[in-house]
């Protein structure tokens, strides 16, 4: 079948939903966001129509800086997580029998159905010293006394890759699937290793699907703050935590909105980065 | 049926049904309207559900006033719905509970309609606090409802109650302590001026305050959680996990009457009392209503019967009440409370929020 170019213009009337749909729920939205940005902030009431710039220049703070940097490496760290434990068992279930995959797809789904609040407060209990998991430790003997395991940087770590690691495997499958089986034969045949020919021609035949998942989790993870709280110290808040509590509890929106915007254009711009550094690999 | 579908009506016709239709519905309103009645916003939730069973259905029965409550959102969104409503010359409700923050900054733009005590008779009953007042001295609120943050324990790690907010500071405690993550919410630069400055005056200039946040600094290793979410902090005081902390006197009070390892104690420098005004919109016409309302409210049995049945605070003087010992313990104390300094928190909102989230963060 060929796809033909559009001729008239009624030939993009199916457009005319999505881009119905993107402007209402985005497009606005976002817009809204940027212009209330530039609004001025009133300390005993609310907001008024303005344009200024100190919400912005309020952020350029070294202390919005470090939140902002762990916030990052946070979601870079939960990305890398991911794939490192997505990309092999993801080969794994789709070499595996037909009615295995499905049973692990059920479940991984299954996981997506949880809200991060009970997400979160279910590990925050397997990381409790009265009932977590460490008592398991001390009845093998392993451990002399129970411990608690959060607040702390592995316990966030942990939930947030736990959240988003079904997402991962759901965009990795339908790849791994389509994937040429023969090659990993050639590989097997000329001699290399089940786990060399992994490395040497399973990865680098996904390098693109690869990078692309990690910026999806990435932007997934840079969203989180409901876990960061539960789990973390206030050295491991997001800086979403802060844009909560500025729009919500401060009732400072104008400020709120310069951070989101902030957030969204580095975002972007890493994205960006990648991208642009995944083409010149190419062609190199 | 496919007869009827097609059956042509006119565009007229069409118009006409729907402005019966929309005058047939808004006949309830009409005629509520030639009635006495009055719109009182109150939190929504559990507060508003004891307040319809157990306060409003009698007030109607005694004053023929019908009540219609609104539930209102906590934090100061309903102050900004107040506000745009009220300039536009209408009230979503025309008498609200308002935290005394939001009194503060509706006071700024001379939302709250000023209230005439010669109308409230009963408002000489309120302890002087909780009558709110704009600075020329015209009255904005009248305490609505109090009630006390204090220091809670879990019963099974700490055997003795511990008896001042110093405790917080004791390096025996580390990372046991759970306490609130905001500075508008915790009241904590407040407990620290009380505890350590001589009491919350201290804070009036910045020095004081950065004095006031070093002290407080010092409790950040004994902080093994900042919480927003009450929950959170409940279950693992229950447990144990958390056995310290800074929480709702009342709420703690029914965990323990629950059975579980609780206790809430008023420190020598006293809990932290937080409270809720009644205040009428400018933009209201019903300022008899509302008058006889909040005389209503202040009633000593009023007080008392919401410290029985919702569990906060009488704004009353204690010796007015019919209230026990034992019953009035469950709510309050006779010990001098650690008043919160709401000023700071609309003047200096946000610089001590920047200084506040350094502080903990940092």
């Amino acid at each position: 079948m060929r796809r033909e170019a559009p001729q008239k213009l009624t030939d993009y009337g199916p457009l005319v939903f999505p881009a119905g749909m993107l402007i209402t729920f985005f497009v606005v939205p976002f817009a809204t966001m940027i212009a209330v940005s530039f609004f001025k902030r009133n300390p005993s009431g609310f907001y008024t129509p303005d344009f200024v710039f100190e919400n912005y220049a309020r952020f350029l703070s070294l202390f919005f800086g470090k939140v902002l940097g762990f916030s990052l490496f946070l979601a870079v760290t939960v990305a890398i997580c991911c794939i490192v434990l997505a990309v092999p068992f993801t080969y794994l279930l789709s070499r595996a029998k037909r009615r295995t995959q499905v049973l692990w797809l059920v479940a991984l789904l299954s996981i997506l159905s949880l809200s991060e609040v009970i997400i979160g407060f279910a590990w925050s209990t397997l990381f409790s010293r009265t009932a977590g998991i460490t008592n398991l430790l001390v009845m093998l003997g392993i451990l002399d006394q129970p411990v608690a395991l959060n607040p702390s940087f592995g316990a966030v770590l942990t939930a947030m890759t736990y959240q988003a690691l079904p997402y991962t495997v759901l965009v990795l499958y339908p790849a791994l699937v389509r994937l040429d089986p023969t090659l990993t034969e050639a590989a097997r045949t000329l001699g290399a290793s089940p786990i060399k020919s992994f490395f040497t021609v399973v990865v680098p035949a996904l390098r693109n699907t690869i990078v692309a998942t990690l910026i999806m989790v990435f932007i997934f993870a840079l969203g989180s703050y409901l876990l960061p709280q539960i789990l973390g110290r206030p050295q491991h808040w997001t800086l979403s935590v802060l844009i909560t509590d500025q729009a919500i509890y401060q009732s400072n929106m104008p400020f709120a909105a310069a951070m989101a915007v902030f957030l969204v254009l580095v975002t972007l711009g890493l994205v960006a980065l990648t991208v642009i550094a995944g083409r010149k690999g190419e062609a190199a | 049926m496919r007869d009827i579908l097609k059956t042509n009506v006119s565009r007229r016709a069409v118009l006409g049904a729907g402005v019966a239709g929309a005058s047939l519905l808004a006949m309830p309103a009409v005629l509520r309207a030639q009635d006495k009645s009055l719109k009182v916003g109150v939190y929504g939730g559990y507060f508003k559900d004891s307040f319809d069973k157990n306060i409003f259905a009698d007030f109607t029965k005694e004053t023929g006033i019908a009540v219609e409550s609104v539930a209102e959102p906590t934090g100061e969104a309903w102050l900004v719905q107040l506000e745009q409503a009220a300039k536009a010359g209408q009230a979503p409700a025309d008498v609200s509970m308002m935290s005394q923050v939001a009194m503060l900054k509706g006071q700024s733009t001379d939302l709250w309609a000023t209230l005439d005590t010669a109308k409230i008779p009963n408002a000489s009953n309120l302890i002087d606090h909780f009558v709110n007042k704009y600075p020329d001295g015209r009255i904005a609120g009248i305490g609505a409802v109090a009630w006390y943050i204090t220091l809670v324990t879990n019963t099974d790690v700490f055997k003795e109650a511990p008896t001042s907010w110093s405790a917080l500071w004791d390096p025996a405690n580390a990372d046991k302590l759970g306490l609130l993550a905001l500075v508008s919410n915790s009241f904590l630069l407040e407990v620290t001026a009380k505890t350590h400055f001589g009491g919350t005056n201290a804070l009036d200039t910045e020095e004081g305050l950065l004095k006031a946040f070093e002290k407080l600094a010092e409790v950040k290793p004994n902080v093994r959680l900042w919480y927003r979410d009450e929950a959170q902090f409940e279950q693992s005081l229950k447990s144990g996990e958390i056995p310290m902390g800074q929480y709702y006197h009342d709420v703690t009070g029914l965990a323990a009457a629950d059975g579980q390892p609780v206790r809430s104690t008023f420190p020598k420098e006293g809990g932290i009392m937080d409270s809720g005004c009644w205040a009428l919109s400018r933009a209201s016409s019903k300022v008899e209503e509302a008058h006889t309302f909040i005389n209503y409210m202040s009633q000593p049995k009023i007080q008392a019967l919401l410290s029985r049945k919702v569990g906060t605070a009488p704004t009353v003087k204690r010796d007015l009440l019919d209230l026990t010992a034992e019953e009035f313990a469950a709510v309050s104390s006779d010990i001098d409370p650690i008043i919160p300094r709401y000023d700071l928190y609309t003047s200096k909102a946000d610089w001590l929020n920047q200084k506040w989230t350094e502080m903990i963060a940092g």
